[in-house]
């Protein structure tokens, strides 16, 4: 036991706080080895790796018919853009057409995965925030509900919930049911109106506020030595979109508004979210009124492993998902498989912020900035 | 910022060469002991400020290559800055003094293949465990070696 009279209560004495890796607020498995003074953070030490499975080994050793699938696995909560960038750089090098109605197909579920993984963000951050939003689980009900309607469509069109295998080199490997557009449609309208729903309990609520205006500040000049990506970037006031800046899979074809805020503070991308997910539905409007009839991919369905053999080159391929760049540095050797795979994976990006902004925060505003970076750890890892 | 001028002012600097073929991204082929002063160039100069990622790859006989991609986001310019290392070579500047971004993507790159980067300002492990024996993404490090056990 420890004197207590020995104890500085004017608060100059360091503590060395364990956050996780069991931390039901890291969202995955992260430690942050804190150093406090008081309540306030004045060192951090990030451990990452927990989930690491080597996904740039294993892709050097699976054909590139087979890998796809294993794709989906480094951002689960995203799997459909993580696929997409893995295809689209062997197209790239390989010179594979993709026809238009697979661009659009491609188009359609990214946007959908985005409206999903949103979903999960809001909830699992409101829900960290807690109490102070009367009643934190409200949200993160709500919210789990709306993702789960996404969901049913993916198991309507996939087969699978969380995991997808839907994108092949050359276009989709799965065309639309039937009657799927009308519950696209009708599940994207009530989406649509709970978001408003979740605005009107989070707008001006004073607690929300406070936790998150001024909160967790990046500046503009961080953002981009960082290289973070996504809402995060948008909401430190770098008016950057993949989807807009080099647009794939016909991204040109759509209408939609990139939201950029200048605070760069947790309300920021709170608010960059919240307009992503109205932008979405738009889009995924648009896919449906405008989808063209056609073949879904320009290949036959896999049949062997040495079906797709991409000649010697390099790509790199990036991908706006709902979190960032997501990006897949190819080196191909003209065999069935790749030289060389990198992941350039958003949420990495995005937590390496982490130890540059958390000095000068309270431990509440840890929780509070890092649900705001909504990291995937199976990204973060790989 | 044109590609076109950009190219052309890499062109200039000592220790580059450009390739001839791709519009997107220029490709410069840097010197190892150049590398730093490549990178600098690229931010202060050619207005890259935005950092994407660092890897290397591992070339087998011809040893190890190291891969920078950094973006200009207002001109959409996107420039790969690579070095060979040389066979058995496995030291290379550290470009964190540049880029603060670029300290988790060295510390994942010294995890993976070895690579040491002088002036780091924390070369540990990352991903792996610190006792790990090797580096994974060497192409001589076999899918099946053993590992100490998972504790």
């Amino acid at each position: 036991m420890p004197d207590v009279r020995a104890i500085d209560y004017a608060g100059s004495e360091r503590l060395t706080m364990n956050m996780g890796p069991q931390h039901p607020s890291a969202h995955g498995v992260f430690r942050a080895i804190l150093t406090l003074e008081g309540e306030t953070v004045v060192g951090v030490d990030a451990v990452i790796g927990y989930l690491h499975r080597c996904h740039e080994k294993l892709a050097e050793n699976l054909a590139y018919v087979q890998y796809p699938t294993i794709a989906s696995k480094t951002d689960y909560v995203a799997a459909m853009s993580s696929e997409l960038a893995y295809v689209m750089a062997a197209e790239q090098i390989a010179k594979v057409e993709v026809p238009k109605r697979a661009q659009y197909l491609r188009v359609l579920v990214g946007e959908l995965q985005r409206i999903a993984s949103h979903c999960l963000w809001l909830g699992t951050w409101c829900m960290d925030m807690g109490g102070a939003l009367g009643g934190g689980a409200t949200i993160f009900l709500y919210c789990i509900r709306e993702r789960e309607l996404v969901l049913d469509l993916f198991e309507a069109l996939v087969g699978a919930r969380l995991l997808y295998g839907f994108h092949q080199v050359g276009g989709v490997r799965y065309d639309l049911p039937e009657g799927w557009t009308d519950l696209c449609r009708r599940t994207i309208d009530l989406i649509d109106s709970r978001v408003d729903e979740y605005e009107h309990m989070l707008a001006d609520n004073p607690f929300f506020d406070m936790r998150t205006k001024g909160v967790g500040v990046i500046s503009r000049e961080l953002a981009q030595d960082v290289g973070i990506s996504g809402p995060l970037l948008r909401g430190s006031g770098v008016d950057f979109d993949l989807r807009r800046a080099y647009p794939y899979s016909s991204y040109e074809d759509f209408e939609f508004r990139v939201p950029v805020e200048t605070a760069g503070d947790c309300y920021a991308r709170y608010h960059v979210r919240m307009v992503e997910f109205r932008q979405s539905a738009r889009i995924v409007r648009q896919v449906l009124d405008g989808l063209p009839e056609g073949p879904i991919s320009s290949r036959p369905g896999v049949k062997s492993l040495a079906q797709v053999k991409v000649p010697k080159g390099e790509a790199y391929a990036r991908v706006e998902g709902p979190r960032g760049e997501v990006g897949c540095y190819l080196v191909a050797d003209g065999s069935n498989k790749p030289y060389r795979m990198k992941w350039r994976g958003a949420s990495f990006s995005n937590l390496s912020v982490l130890p540059h902004i958390l000095v000068g925060a309270s431990v509440a505003d840890v929780v509070a900035i890092m649900g705001s970076v909504d990291p995937v750890f199976g990204e973060v890892d790989r | 910022m044109t590609p076109e001028r950009a190219r052309e002012l890499l062109a200039t600097v000592a220790g580059v060469t450009v390739a001839a073929t791709p519009p997107a991204p220029i490709v410069a082929q840097v010197l190892t002991e150049h590398w730093l002063d490549a990178a600098r160039y690229a931010k202060a100069t050619l207005g890259c400020t935005y950092f994407s990622f660092l890897t290397a790859i591992d070339w087998k006989a011809d040893g190890l290559e190291i891969v920078v991609w950094v973006d200009n986001l207002d001109a959409k310019l996107s420039v790969q800055l690579r070095t060979r290392l040389g066979a058995g070579q496995t030291t290379c500047a550290s470009i964190v003094p540049v880029y603060r971004g670029a300290n988790w993507m060295e510390r994942e790159c010294f995890d993976m293949f070895g690579v040491q980067f002088v002036g780091h300002p924390d070369p540990r492990r990352i991903l792996l465990a610190d006792d790990w024996q090797g580096h994974p993404l060497l192409k001589s490090y076999a899918v099946d070696t053993p590992h100490p056990p998972y504790r």
